[in-house]
Protein backbone atom coordinates (compact mmCIF):
# COMPACT_ATOMS: atom_id res chain seq x y z
CA UNK A 1 0.00 0.00 0.00
CA UNK A 2 1.17 3.14 -1.01
CA UNK A 3 2.06 6.11 1.16
CA UNK A 4 3.65 9.28 0.97
CA UNK A 5 6.37 10.05 2.79
CA UNK A 6 9.46 11.62 0.54
CA UNK A 7 8.68 13.74 -2.36
CA UNK A 8 10.62 10.80 -4.09
CA UNK A 9 8.26 8.01 -3.52
CA UNK A 10 6.68 9.51 -6.26
CA UNK A 11 7.86 8.90 -9.87
CA UNK A 12 7.50 12.10 -12.59
CA UNK A 13 4.85 10.36 -14.67
CA UNK A 14 2.44 9.93 -10.88
CA UNK A 15 3.98 13.93 -9.92
CA UNK A 16 2.65 15.25 -13.89
CA UNK A 17 -0.64 12.80 -13.10
CA UNK A 18 -1.10 14.71 -10.24
CA UNK A 19 -0.85 18.44 -11.74
CA UNK A 20 -3.18 17.05 -14.86
CA UNK A 21 -5.41 15.47 -11.91
CA UNK A 22 -5.62 18.81 -10.21
CA UNK A 23 -6.27 21.38 -13.07
CA UNK A 24 -8.83 19.24 -13.93
CA UNK A 25 -10.50 19.48 -10.26
CA UNK A 26 -10.10 23.63 -10.60
CA UNK A 27 -11.70 23.11 -14.18
CA UNK A 28 -14.63 20.71 -12.66
CA UNK A 29 -14.86 21.28 -9.16
CA UNK A 30 -18.39 19.28 -9.50
CA UNK A 31 -16.97 16.41 -10.76
CA UNK A 32 -15.33 15.79 -7.05
CA UNK A 33 -17.76 16.77 -5.18
CA UNK A 34 -18.82 13.65 -3.80
CA UNK A 35 -15.70 11.65 -4.46
CA UNK A 36 -14.68 10.59 -1.13
CA UNK A 37 -18.32 10.34 -0.03
CA UNK A 38 -18.30 8.34 3.08
CA UNK A 39 -14.53 8.13 3.70
CA UNK A 40 -12.77 9.58 6.50
CA UNK A 41 -9.24 11.13 6.30
CA UNK A 42 -7.89 11.28 10.26
CA UNK A 43 -5.37 14.45 10.59
CA UNK A 44 -2.81 13.99 13.20
CA UNK A 45 -0.77 17.02 13.95
CA UNK A 46 1.62 16.39 16.68
CA UNK A 47 3.23 19.90 15.70
CA UNK A 48 1.75 23.73 15.30
CA UNK A 49 0.35 24.05 12.04
CA UNK A 50 -2.45 25.98 10.37
CA UNK A 51 -2.36 25.88 6.93
CA UNK A 52 -1.58 22.39 6.38
CA UNK A 53 -4.46 21.47 8.56
CA UNK A 54 -6.89 23.29 7.24
CA UNK A 55 -5.78 22.93 3.62
CA UNK A 56 -6.13 18.58 4.51
CA UNK A 57 -9.29 19.39 5.55
CA UNK A 58 -10.60 21.40 3.33
CA UNK A 59 -9.37 19.42 0.28
CA UNK A 60 -11.20 15.94 2.12
CA UNK A 61 -14.50 18.13 3.04
CA UNK A 62 -14.45 19.63 -1.20
CA UNK A 63 -14.10 16.12 -1.80
CA UNK A 64 -17.47 15.14 0.18
CA UNK A 65 -15.45 13.19 2.72
CA UNK A 66 -15.33 13.46 6.47
CA UNK A 67 -11.77 14.42 9.01
CA UNK A 68 -11.42 12.95 12.36
CA UNK A 69 -8.89 15.65 14.00
CA UNK A 70 -6.38 15.92 16.41
CA UNK A 71 -4.39 18.62 16.88
CA UNK A 72 -1.31 19.13 19.47
CA UNK A 73 0.44 16.58 21.43
CA UNK A 74 -1.03 17.81 24.46
CA UNK A 75 -4.61 16.80 23.43
CA UNK A 76 -3.83 13.32 22.53
CA UNK A 77 -2.60 9.87 23.33
CA UNK A 78 1.37 11.07 22.86
CA UNK A 79 0.80 13.26 25.88
CA UNK A 80 0.13 9.49 27.59
CA UNK A 81 3.51 8.47 26.24
CA UNK A 82 2.22 6.71 23.14
CA UNK A 83 4.48 5.53 20.30
CA UNK A 84 3.55 6.53 17.01
CA UNK A 85 3.45 3.11 15.86
CA UNK A 86 0.80 2.98 18.20
CA UNK A 87 -1.26 5.92 17.30
CA UNK A 88 -0.61 4.83 13.36
CA UNK A 89 -2.25 1.25 14.13
CA UNK A 90 -5.11 2.56 16.38
CA UNK A 91 -6.01 5.69 14.00
CA UNK A 92 -6.36 3.72 11.05
CA UNK A 93 -9.00 1.78 12.70
CA UNK A 94 -11.17 4.56 12.15
CA UNK A 95 -9.96 6.52 9.23
CA UNK A 96 -9.30 5.81 5.37
CA UNK A 97 -6.45 7.88 5.27
CA UNK A 98 -3.52 9.90 7.58
CA UNK A 99 -2.25 12.88 7.27
CA UNK A 100 -0.03 13.43 10.06
CA UNK A 101 3.06 16.06 11.12
CA UNK A 102 5.05 15.33 13.70
CA UNK A 103 8.30 17.39 15.07
CA UNK A 104 10.47 14.32 14.90
CA UNK A 105 12.09 13.35 11.97
CA UNK A 106 11.05 9.74 10.44
CA UNK A 107 7.92 9.94 12.35
CA UNK A 108 5.88 9.81 9.15
CA UNK A 109 7.58 7.10 8.04
CA UNK A 110 6.95 4.86 11.34
CA UNK A 111 3.46 5.99 11.25
CA UNK A 112 3.35 4.14 7.33
CA UNK A 113 5.19 1.30 8.31
CA UNK A 114 2.55 0.21 11.00
CA UNK A 115 -0.80 1.68 9.60
CA UNK A 116 -2.76 -0.13 7.64
CA UNK A 117 -4.27 2.86 5.76
CA UNK A 118 -1.98 5.09 3.41
CA UNK A 119 -0.21 7.53 5.50
CA UNK A 120 0.69 11.52 4.03
CA UNK A 121 3.30 12.99 5.39
CA UNK A 122 2.42 16.81 6.51
CA UNK A 123 5.87 17.68 8.03
CA UNK A 124 8.12 15.31 10.39
CA UNK A 125 10.48 18.08 11.89
CA UNK A 126 13.08 19.36 9.21
CA UNK A 127 13.24 16.71 7.08
CA UNK A 128 10.31 16.09 4.51
CA UNK A 129 7.32 18.53 3.34
CA UNK A 130 6.13 16.35 0.27
CA UNK A 131 2.82 17.80 -0.08
CA UNK A 132 4.13 21.64 0.07
CA UNK A 133 6.18 20.32 -2.90
CA UNK A 134 3.28 19.12 -4.75
CA UNK A 135 1.71 22.57 -4.14
CA UNK A 136 4.79 24.00 -5.07
CA UNK A 137 4.85 22.14 -8.63
CA UNK A 138 1.56 22.99 -9.37
CA UNK A 139 2.53 26.61 -8.78
CA UNK A 140 5.33 26.15 -11.17
CA UNK A 141 3.38 24.84 -13.42
CA UNK A 142 0.50 27.02 -13.50
CA UNK A 143 3.04 30.09 -13.32
CA UNK A 144 5.29 29.07 -16.27
CA UNK A 145 3.52 26.18 -17.70
CA UNK A 146 6.58 23.65 -17.39
CA UNK A 147 8.39 22.40 -15.04
CA UNK A 148 11.42 22.06 -17.13
CA UNK A 149 14.55 24.83 -18.25
CA UNK A 150 14.25 27.28 -14.92
CA UNK A 151 16.44 28.68 -13.19
CA UNK A 152 15.61 28.60 -9.12
CA UNK A 153 17.10 30.81 -6.50
CA UNK A 154 16.09 29.29 -2.91
CA UNK A 155 17.24 31.44 -0.06
CA UNK A 156 16.99 31.58 3.38
CA UNK A 157 17.02 29.08 5.86
CA UNK A 158 19.01 25.85 3.43
CA UNK A 159 19.92 24.06 6.34
CA UNK A 160 16.60 23.20 8.08
CA UNK A 161 14.13 24.32 5.51
CA UNK A 162 12.24 21.10 4.57
CA UNK A 163 10.87 22.59 2.06
CA UNK A 164 13.65 23.45 0.40
CA UNK A 165 15.01 19.85 0.01
CA UNK A 166 12.35 18.39 -1.42
CA UNK A 167 11.78 21.23 -3.79
CA UNK A 168 15.71 20.43 -5.18
CA UNK A 169 14.89 17.14 -5.33
CA UNK A 170 11.59 16.87 -6.81
CA UNK A 171 12.66 19.64 -9.42
CA UNK A 172 16.05 18.30 -10.02
CA UNK A 173 14.49 14.97 -12.28
CA UNK A 174 13.41 17.88 -14.36
CA UNK A 175 15.76 18.44 -17.80
CA UNK A 176 18.00 21.77 -18.55
CA UNK A 177 17.27 23.42 -14.37
CA UNK A 178 19.98 25.36 -12.41
CA UNK A 179 20.06 26.09 -8.25
CA UNK A 180 21.37 29.09 -6.80
CA UNK A 181 21.44 28.62 -3.70
CA UNK A 182 21.50 31.94 -1.28
CA UNK A 183 21.95 31.23 2.54
CA UNK A 184 23.78 32.96 5.46
CA UNK A 185 26.96 30.67 5.50
CA UNK A 186 25.93 28.64 8.86
CA UNK A 187 22.45 27.72 6.93
CA UNK A 188 23.70 26.42 3.90
CA UNK A 189 22.46 23.47 2.18
CA UNK A 190 23.35 20.43 3.73
CA UNK A 191 26.00 18.40 1.73
CA UNK A 192 24.09 15.10 1.41
CA UNK A 193 21.27 17.01 -0.49
CA UNK A 194 23.91 18.59 -2.55
CA UNK A 195 26.03 15.01 -3.22
CA UNK A 196 22.92 12.39 -3.39
CA UNK A 197 20.80 14.88 -5.75
CA UNK A 198 22.65 17.80 -7.35
CA UNK A 199 25.90 16.42 -7.72
CA UNK A 200 24.37 13.17 -9.03
CA UNK A 201 22.26 14.15 -11.26
CA UNK A 202 25.14 16.49 -12.50
CA UNK A 203 22.52 19.82 -12.37
CA UNK A 204 24.40 23.21 -12.14
CA UNK A 205 24.48 25.22 -9.08
CA UNK A 206 26.28 27.54 -7.05
CA UNK A 207 26.06 29.20 -3.11
CA UNK A 208 25.86 33.01 -2.47
CA UNK A 209 25.28 35.41 0.38
CA UNK A 210 24.39 37.80 -2.16
CA UNK A 211 20.41 37.88 -2.91
CA UNK A 212 20.97 41.27 -5.13
CA UNK A 213 23.42 39.69 -7.67
CA UNK A 214 21.70 37.07 -8.66
CA UNK A 215 18.01 38.57 -8.60
CA UNK A 216 17.92 39.46 -12.65
CA UNK A 217 18.86 35.47 -13.75
CA UNK A 218 16.38 33.92 -11.78
CA UNK A 219 13.06 32.72 -13.07
CA UNK A 220 11.51 31.31 -9.89
CA UNK A 221 12.49 32.70 -6.33
CA UNK A 222 11.70 30.66 -3.01
CA UNK A 223 11.93 32.17 0.03
CA UNK A 224 12.24 30.47 3.29
CA UNK A 225 11.67 31.75 6.93
CA UNK A 226 14.37 31.50 9.44
CA UNK A 227 12.68 28.91 11.55
CA UNK A 228 12.78 29.67 15.73
CA UNK A 229 11.81 26.05 16.61
CA UNK A 230 14.96 24.62 14.44
CA UNK A 231 17.05 26.41 16.89
CA UNK A 232 18.67 24.84 19.91
CA UNK A 233 20.51 27.96 20.33
CA UNK A 234 18.09 31.74 20.89
CA UNK A 235 21.26 33.73 20.17
CA UNK A 236 21.58 32.22 16.89
CA UNK A 237 18.65 32.49 16.07
CA UNK A 238 18.16 36.34 16.30
CA UNK A 239 21.34 36.87 14.48
CA UNK A 240 20.25 34.85 11.52
CA UNK A 241 16.34 35.59 11.29
CA UNK A 242 17.26 38.96 9.34
CA UNK A 243 19.70 37.81 6.61
CA UNK A 244 17.08 38.61 3.99
CA UNK A 245 14.05 41.02 3.11
CA UNK A 246 12.44 40.86 0.36
CA UNK A 247 11.41 44.74 -0.76
CA UNK A 248 9.72 45.82 -4.40
CA UNK A 249 12.93 48.12 -4.25
CA UNK A 250 15.09 44.81 -4.59
CA UNK A 251 12.56 43.17 -6.71
CA UNK A 252 13.31 46.11 -9.05
CA UNK A 253 16.45 43.99 -10.40
CA UNK A 254 14.59 40.87 -11.25
CA UNK A 255 12.80 39.77 -14.43
CA UNK A 256 9.05 40.68 -15.21
CA UNK A 257 7.50 37.34 -15.15
CA UNK A 258 9.80 35.80 -12.07
CA UNK A 259 7.61 33.88 -9.47
CA UNK A 260 8.24 34.77 -5.91
CA UNK A 261 6.99 31.81 -4.04
CA UNK A 262 7.33 31.15 -0.26
CA UNK A 263 5.94 27.95 1.57
CA UNK A 264 4.67 30.31 4.28
CA UNK A 265 4.00 31.64 7.22
CA UNK A 266 6.40 34.29 6.90
CA UNK A 267 7.65 36.86 9.49
CA UNK A 268 9.57 39.82 7.43
CA UNK A 269 11.49 38.24 4.97
CA UNK A 270 8.95 39.48 2.22
CA UNK A 271 7.66 42.83 3.09
CA UNK A 272 4.22 43.14 2.70
CA UNK A 273 4.27 46.11 -0.05
CA UNK A 274 5.91 42.81 -2.14
CA UNK A 275 1.91 41.26 -2.11
CA UNK A 276 0.59 43.45 -4.52
CA UNK A 277 3.45 42.77 -6.78
CA UNK A 278 2.24 40.37 -10.15
CA UNK A 279 5.18 38.35 -9.56
CA UNK A 280 4.27 37.38 -5.99
CA UNK A 281 2.56 33.98 -5.96
CA UNK A 282 2.77 32.48 -2.30
CA UNK A 283 -0.58 33.04 -2.19
CA UNK A 284 -1.53 31.62 -5.04
CA UNK A 285 0.75 28.35 -3.70
CA UNK A 286 -1.85 28.01 -1.01
CA UNK A 287 -5.09 27.50 -2.72
CA UNK A 288 -2.67 25.30 -4.74
CA UNK A 289 -1.31 23.12 -2.05
CA UNK A 290 -5.58 22.48 -1.53
CA UNK A 291 -6.36 21.28 -4.88
CA UNK A 292 -3.38 18.46 -5.32
CA UNK A 293 -4.26 17.44 -1.91
CA UNK A 294 -7.40 16.26 -3.42
CA UNK A 295 -5.66 15.20 -6.11
CA UNK A 296 -3.30 13.08 -4.25
CA UNK A 297 -6.27 11.87 -1.28
CA UNK A 298 -8.06 10.83 -4.64
CA UNK A 299 -4.53 8.85 -5.85
CA UNK A 300 -4.12 7.21 -2.31
CA UNK A 301 -7.26 5.53 -1.26
CA UNK A 302 -7.94 4.67 -5.03
CA UNK A 303 -4.45 2.56 -5.26
CA UNK A 304 -5.43 1.70 -1.39
CA UNK A 305 -8.95 0.00 -2.99
CA UNK A 306 -10.80 2.19 -0.80
CA UNK A 307 -12.50 4.12 -3.66
CA UNK B 1 52.63 -16.73 21.73
CA UNK B 2 50.16 -19.63 21.26
CA UNK B 3 46.49 -20.20 21.27
CA UNK B 4 45.16 -23.92 21.17
CA UNK B 5 43.04 -24.46 17.58
CA UNK B 6 39.69 -24.35 18.76
CA UNK B 7 37.43 -27.75 18.41
CA UNK B 8 34.01 -26.05 18.31
CA UNK B 9 33.36 -22.74 17.87
CA UNK B 10 33.64 -19.46 15.15
CA UNK B 11 37.09 -17.67 14.53
CA UNK B 12 36.52 -14.07 12.77
CA UNK B 13 40.00 -13.99 10.55
CA UNK B 14 41.26 -11.31 8.29
CA UNK B 15 40.47 -8.40 10.71
CA UNK B 16 42.21 -5.50 9.96
CA UNK B 17 45.01 -5.03 12.02
CA UNK B 18 43.88 -2.67 15.29
CA UNK B 19 40.44 -3.46 14.48
CA UNK B 20 40.24 -6.34 16.58
CA UNK B 21 39.47 -4.53 19.93
CA UNK B 22 36.94 -2.56 18.27
CA UNK B 23 35.03 -5.56 16.99
CA UNK B 24 35.25 -7.35 19.86
CA UNK B 25 33.48 -4.73 21.49
CA UNK B 26 30.42 -3.82 19.16
CA UNK B 27 30.28 -8.00 18.88
CA UNK B 28 29.68 -7.81 22.60
CA UNK B 29 32.15 -10.54 23.31
CA UNK B 30 34.23 -8.21 25.86
CA UNK B 31 31.38 -8.72 28.12
CA UNK B 32 30.08 -12.23 28.34
CA UNK B 33 31.07 -15.65 29.57
CA UNK B 34 32.41 -17.51 26.83
CA UNK B 35 36.17 -18.25 26.68
CA UNK B 36 37.19 -15.42 23.83
CA UNK B 37 41.06 -14.67 22.14
CA UNK B 38 42.02 -11.56 20.55
CA UNK B 39 44.73 -12.01 19.10
CA UNK B 40 46.72 -8.79 17.41
CA UNK B 41 49.23 -7.98 15.12
CA UNK B 42 49.29 -11.45 13.25
CA UNK B 43 51.73 -11.92 10.71
CA UNK B 44 50.02 -12.13 7.66
CA UNK B 45 51.11 -12.86 3.75
CA UNK B 46 47.92 -11.18 2.22
CA UNK B 47 47.36 -8.33 4.87
CA UNK B 48 50.93 -7.83 6.30
CA UNK B 49 49.51 -8.17 9.95
CA UNK B 50 46.04 -8.79 10.67
CA UNK B 51 44.09 -9.46 13.98
CA UNK B 52 41.78 -12.73 14.80
CA UNK B 53 38.79 -13.29 17.18
CA UNK B 54 38.61 -16.73 18.16
CA UNK B 55 35.60 -17.61 20.25
CA UNK B 56 35.27 -21.37 21.78
CA UNK B 57 31.89 -22.00 21.70
CA UNK B 58 29.26 -21.97 18.87
CA UNK B 59 27.46 -18.85 19.43
CA UNK B 60 25.81 -16.31 16.54
CA UNK B 61 27.64 -13.13 15.62
CA UNK B 62 26.16 -10.49 14.15
CA UNK B 63 27.76 -10.50 10.23
CA UNK B 64 25.99 -7.05 9.41
CA UNK B 65 27.87 -5.75 12.27
CA UNK B 66 30.91 -7.31 11.08
CA UNK B 67 30.50 -6.64 7.75
CA UNK B 68 30.09 -2.55 8.74
CA UNK B 69 33.57 -2.33 11.02
CA UNK B 70 35.96 -4.91 8.18
CA UNK B 71 34.04 -6.09 5.08
CA UNK B 72 36.90 -7.32 4.16
CA UNK B 73 37.00 -10.37 7.49
CA UNK B 74 36.15 -13.53 7.03
CA UNK B 75 34.01 -15.84 9.35
CA UNK B 76 35.15 -19.36 9.92
CA UNK B 77 32.76 -22.17 11.95
CA UNK B 78 34.40 -24.72 13.44
CA UNK B 79 32.77 -28.00 14.33
CA UNK B 80 34.63 -31.12 16.05
CA UNK B 81 37.92 -29.20 15.07
CA UNK B 82 37.08 -29.39 11.05
CA UNK B 83 36.28 -26.80 9.12
CA UNK B 84 32.39 -26.96 8.33
CA UNK B 85 32.07 -23.24 7.24
CA UNK B 86 33.55 -20.26 5.66
CA UNK B 87 31.99 -16.95 5.02
CA UNK B 88 33.34 -13.93 3.27
CA UNK B 89 31.43 -10.94 3.87
CA UNK B 90 30.42 -7.91 2.17
CA UNK B 91 29.73 -4.66 3.11
CA UNK B 92 26.06 -4.82 3.72
CA UNK B 93 23.07 -3.15 2.13
CA UNK B 94 21.14 -2.41 5.78
CA UNK B 95 22.20 -2.48 9.17
CA UNK B 96 19.55 -3.35 11.80
CA UNK B 97 20.20 -2.59 15.13
CA UNK B 98 23.99 -2.35 14.71
CA UNK B 99 24.69 1.25 15.02
CA UNK B 100 22.63 3.83 16.40
CA UNK B 101 21.37 7.60 14.92
CA UNK B 102 22.70 10.60 16.85
CA UNK B 103 20.35 13.05 15.64
CA UNK B 104 18.43 14.30 18.75
CA UNK B 105 15.75 14.91 16.37
CA UNK B 106 15.23 11.67 14.83
CA UNK B 107 12.00 9.83 15.89
CA UNK B 108 14.34 6.69 17.62
CA UNK B 109 15.27 9.28 19.97
CA UNK B 110 11.99 8.57 21.41
CA UNK B 111 10.20 5.85 20.22
CA UNK B 112 9.89 2.73 21.74
CA UNK B 113 11.86 -0.21 20.49
CA UNK B 114 12.07 1.34 17.45
CA UNK B 115 15.11 -0.45 15.52
CA UNK B 116 17.68 1.60 14.36
CA UNK B 117 17.85 0.60 10.53
CA UNK B 118 20.85 2.62 8.72
CA UNK B 119 21.09 2.14 4.22
CA UNK B 120 24.27 2.08 2.68
CA UNK B 121 24.05 5.21 0.81
CA UNK B 122 27.16 5.34 -0.81
CA UNK B 123 29.37 2.13 -1.43
CA UNK B 124 32.33 3.22 -2.59
CA UNK B 125 32.95 5.84 0.94
CA UNK B 126 31.19 3.08 3.22
CA UNK B 127 28.61 5.92 3.84
CA UNK B 128 25.06 4.96 5.91
CA UNK B 129 22.17 6.89 6.68
CA UNK B 130 19.59 6.50 8.84
CA UNK B 131 16.49 5.49 7.18
CA UNK B 132 13.71 7.85 9.39
CA UNK B 133 16.10 11.01 9.30
CA UNK B 134 18.97 10.70 6.87
CA UNK B 135 21.19 11.59 9.28
CA UNK B 136 24.93 10.12 8.57
CA UNK B 137 26.55 7.56 10.92
CA UNK B 138 28.98 8.22 12.33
Amino acid sequence: MKSLIDITDLDTGEIDGLIADSLDIIAHPEKYARVCERKKLATLFFEPSTRTRLSFEAAMYELGGNVLSVAGSGTSSAAKGESVADTARVVSCYADIIAMRHPKEGAALVAAMNSSVPVINAGDGGHCHPTQTLADLLTVYREKGRLSGLTVGVCGDLKFGRTVHSLIGAMSRSDDMKFVLVSPAELKLPSYVKNETLKKRSIPYYQTEDLDSVMPELDILYMTRIQRERFFNEEDYLRLRDSYILTPEKLKRAKPDMCVMHPLPRVNEISVAVDDDPRACYFKQVLNGKYIRMALIIKLLREAGRL
Amino acid sequence: MNIDAIQNGVVIDHIKAGSGMKLCSLLGLDSTDLSVAIIRNVNSRKMGKKDIIKIDSLTSVNLDLIGYVDPGATVNIIRDGVLVKKLTLDTPDRLVNVIKCKNPRCITSCEQELPHVFRLADRAKREYRCIYCETRAG
